[in-house]
């Protein structure tokens, strides 16, 4: 396992929103977590990273090799985060700064962490845009996010998230606010990116379409705690949990659709409308 | 037809957070304090506040705690009589604010078009001077008087309640229930009153409070001007500028000028923690607090 | 496969055009406005209630009716105010503001006099406004709802509720009189001359000559009046910076560049205040004319030589063609203020740059 979480616990205000979350992920593996909105899934993510909101409490642990991230020092924790677990959020048009070019939105953390000099970092931003498939990235690199369009953004994100080659990324709701056109594209380019680096990906999302098509493991949440885990053949067809079941039963023509393979984008979109998670 | 009942009680709701505030707190007592001085300034008052019968210029002691000017008036007294000039007038000036700026706010939202364009302009004009000198120069052209000072800082208060209101009736206007209702065939003024009105209140109600002060230091800085209150009145701005000519007795216009600070840091402490309280933002920081 | 994604249509990195139209449509709105202003004080000084007539002519002179005649005529008051109008803009517009009755020059000299002196004394007071305002409203958000914050909310209530000339007196009296730390009143010790006038700013002119001496005394001239006068803004500003902060805060892109592991100094000089700075730039140009105005009540008690002294000496005399020129010029810098406002938008946020 490469990054394991055990024991989850995080309270807002002395209200529990995770109460004990058990989680693994694994090189090369994408690893889905399920759940409707307000089950604790985004939480989850943040709290990995220490982006837990104002005011709130988490214990537990969260290994990465010998490390507990909940223990590790602010400063240390900084070093791991972008560095060895980047993430990317739901919504591309608020997570990128609308002032700063691309250019050194993808620049500044890898002259931090990797100590890059400004021509090696611009190269491998330009070589990394490429990656994710942005036509034109040398221009790109000195444009400003508010001149891409959605799914170029999402993309932009994700080069951001890879720039230090992380060992773990967490995708939180990364197609949730695009349109079903761009969600395969950009689902497919995280399933390559996953294969290829190897990479341990947790990919939250509360659209089981969007999770049947690139998840190799699944777990769902509910009301803070994960109910159901497995691989995602067994979750998703024979679910052992009632949610699990109900959530299934939700989907359109659930329950006959066989899961596509991890090639296969599938039919990602078909999920129960949308809906804010934040 | 529904209303919002939402919008329409959420400052009400949210008060008793705002008023465990110590800030709010420290504003009502002392805002009750200056109310309760002005009301009752005559009995509390120890000397009649224009009898020149006191030695000059007496530094303050017994018998006179704040001193005399330099017409051996009672600085005590002239304070606490203050209250009953400024206050009134200033609670008049803000109110009147309020209803003039608020209905032609409201007219601009509610009718848009050339309504819209004539209110916002004219109120654009007014934000273009600072309002100490537009005050300055409306107050000049009608001449030195408290009454036309009045006049003068109503001129600059007005627009930015017609801003606030129509902005907030913009946003209810294409709303629902509004809509519902004028489709039932319900006049204009109906409409206004029963759905606009009560959902407007509540944020022009806090801007009022936050005005009070704005206005009390535009109307005592225009009678410092010489611009408002006549000499004998006993208006605090027009004290402190008795106190220029005779500044090495700091008394004469320390005590009136403190009177200005305390009354204004009242409204502005009760202003600002009740604009935290319907700040839908902080609200919900309160709210996350309190869970 | 082919992604069914629409490539940015091509166009070149730095278009000067959008940016270009839209300095263009404040401009205009500006001399708009401007022009309004020019009605507002002409309506103003129609509204007196004393016949101007009688304001300029001497007792004996008005009971005669044929120069009571001549001289409406002579000053066009005999044609339609629409026609008054005309020829009072047209003055403006050549640069004449009327005569001051009080010191019988043109209003135009007097306030060039007068107006460098003014534009130092805000000038300094609207950076100290900016450098602190914006410092402690940081502070506030990032210790929010700790003893700093508060502190800073009760320090900030208390600046904007201080009557300026009150807080004015008072600086004077302890600082001057009683300790003598400051220097009186004025821009500069008299027995020290002073620089050769180049921007008209007495600090900057002694640098500019290199005269040492002259720019402390200027800056220590400088220093109580420009506090003073600071206070409301610091006040204001700090209360608008905390909110803008917090709110920035909260947003989705801080919360990514915290994951990315920047410093937090990076995040909060380039994430935060980039983006704060947009409503503070707003404010400050508000700031800027409460500034303005507060000049008119800090002046007379510092006795320094600008337009504020000008314009209180005007008001208490009711010197009604002086009070104009000062509102008019007053609200042209105001307004040309708001033009800056407008352009640093464009220089900070790339979104009004490049359409």
């Amino acid at each position: 396992m490469t990054l394991e979480i055990s024991g989850l616990k995080v309270s807002i205000g002395g209200k529990e929103i995770l109460r004990g979350v058990d989680l693994g992920l694994a090189a090369g593996r994408v690893h889905g977590l399920a759940g409707e909105s307000g089950s604790g899934k985004t939480m989850t993510g943040l709290a990995v990273l220490g982006l837990l909101p104002h005011g709130a409490r988490a214990s537990g642990t969260v290994r990465l090799g010998e490390r507990d991230l909940l223990a590790l020092p602010a400063k240390e924790l900084n070093r791991v985060r972008g560095g060895e677990v980047a993430m990317v959020f739901q919504d591309p048009a608020t997570s990128l700064h609308p002032m700063l070019t691309i250019g050194r939105q993808l620049t500044e953390h890898m002259r931090h962490h990797l100590r890059l000099g400004r021509t090696e970092a611009k190269e491998r931003a330009v070589e990394l845009l490429g990656k994710v498939r942005i036509p034109g990235p040398a221009q790109a690199y000195g444009r400003f996010p508010h001149q891409f369009s959605g799914g170029m953004r999402q993309r932009i994100a994700i080069a951001i998230a890879l720039a230090c080659s992380p060992k773990v990324l967490i995708a939180d709701e990364p197609t949730t606010a695009l349109d079903v056109t761009v969600q395969a594209g950009v689902l497919r380019l995280l399933r390559g990116l996953c294969d290829e680096l190897g990479l341990a990906v947790l990919l939250v999302t509360h659209d089981l379409g969007v999770m049947s098509a690139v998840a190799d493991e699944v777990s769902v949440m509910k009301d803070g705690l994960v109910v159901e885990s497995g691989p995602r053949g067994r979750v998703l067809r024979e679910p052992a949990h009632a949610y699990t079941r109900s959530l299934l039963g939700s989907l359109p023509g659930a329950g006959t659709a066989e899961p596509g393979g991890p090639g296969d984008p599938g039919g990602p979109g078909a999920g129960p409308a949308p809906e804010g998670e934040r | 037809m529904t209303r919002d009942p939402l919008a329409r009680r959420g400052l009400l709701r949210r008060l008793p957070e705002a008023w465990r505030q110590p800030l709010a707190v420290v504003g009502a007592v002392l805002a009750v304090a200056w109310i309760v001085v002005a009301l009752a300034a005559p009995v509390l008052a120890p000397h009649d506040p224009l009898a020149q019968d006191l030695p000059r210029l007496a530094a303050p002691g017994p018998g006179h705690w704040f001193g005399t000017d330099q017409l051996g008036r009672d600085i005590l007294s002239r304070v606490l009589h203050g209250a009953r000039v400024s206050i009134p007038l200033t609670l008049l000036l803000v109110t009147l604010s309020v209803l003039i700026g608020g209905l032609l706010g409201a007219c601009a939202g509610y009718f848009g078009r050339w309504v819209d364009e004539t209110i916002m302009r004219v109120a654009d004009l007014v934000f273009a001077f600072p309002t100490v000198i537009l005050a300055m120069v409306v107050a000049a052209a009608l001449g030195a008087s408290l009454g036309n000072a009045v006049l003068a800082v109503l001129v600059v208060a007005w627009p930015a309640y017609a801003r606030v209101t129509r902005g907030l009736v913009l946003g209810i206007r294409e709303r629902e229930f509004v809509l519902s209702g004028r489709l039932l065939g319900f006049s204009v003024w109906r409409s206004l009153r029963v759905d606009v009105l009560p959902n407007v209140t509540g944020p022009v109600l806090v801007l009022a409070t936050l005005d009070i002060g704005t206005a009390l230091l535009l109307l005592s800085g225009l009678s410092f001007l010489g611009l408002g209150a006549k000499p004998p009145s006993p208006e605090w701005g027009a004290m402190v500028a008795s106190g220029v000519e005779v500044f090495d007795s700091w008394w004469v216009a320390t005590f009136p000028g403190l009177a200005i600070l305390t009354v204004v840091l009242a409204f502005n402490f009760l202003g600002d923690t009740l604009r935290d309280a319907l700040d839908p933002r902080t609200a919900r920081a309160i709210k996350e607090r309190a869970l | 496969m082919p992604d069914k994604e629409d490539p940015p249509a091509p166009r070149p990195r730095r278009v000067a055009h959008p940016l270009a139209r839209f300095l263009i449509r404040r401009l205009l709105l500006a001399v708009l406005m401007a022009w309004g202003i020019t009605l507002v004080t002409f309506v103003l000084t129609n509204l007196v209630p004393g016949d101007p007539v009688a304001a300029n002519l001497g007792q004996r002179a008005l009971g005669d009716p044929a120069i009571v005649a001549q001289w409406r005529a002579e000053h066009g008051l005999d044609k339609p105010l629409w026609q008054q109008y005309l020829i009072h803009l047209q003055g403006l517009v050549q640069g004449d503001l009327g005569t001051s009755q009080q010191s019988h020059r043109p209003v135009a000299q007097d306030l060039a006099e007068y107006v460098p002196a003014t534009l130092e004394l805000a000038g300094a007071a609207i950076l100290v406004s900016l450098v602190l305002g914006v410092a402690f409203g940081v502070v506030a958000a990032l210790r929010r709802d700790r003893l700093p914050d508060h502190a800073l909310r009760v320090l900030s209530l208390v600046g904007i509720s201080v009557p300026t000339f009150w807080l004015a007196l008072v600086a004077f009296y302890v600082f001057f009189y009683r300790l003598q730390l400051t220097p009186g009143s004025g821009r500069v010790d008299a027995a020290l001359g002073s620089a050769p006038p180049v921007t008209g700013l007495q600090t900057v002119d002694a640098l500019l000559a290199g005269r040492w001496d002259i720019f402390s005394s200027a800056a220590g001239h400088l220093v109580t009046p420009a506090l003073v006068l600071a206070l409301y803004t610091i006040g204001l500003l700090t209360r608008f910076t905390r909110s803008a902060v917090l709110e920035v805060l909260g947003q989705d892109y801080v919360r990514a560049a915290r994951a990315k592991g920047l410093p937090g100094r990076t995040i909060l000089f380039r994430y935060v205040l980039r983006s704060a700075l947009v409503p503070i730039i707003t404010v400050a140009g508000l700031a800027f004319g409460s500034l303005l105005s507060g000049t008119v009540l800090v002046e007379a008690i510092f006795a320094w030589p600008g337009i504020g002294q000008y314009a209180y000496k005007s008001a208490t005399t009711l010197d009604l063609p002086a009070v104009m020129g000062v509102g008019l010029v007053v609200g042209v810098v105001y307004l040309v203020i708001n033009l800056i406002v407008d352009v640093l938008y464009g220089v900070i946020d790339p979104r009004v740059r490049l359409q």
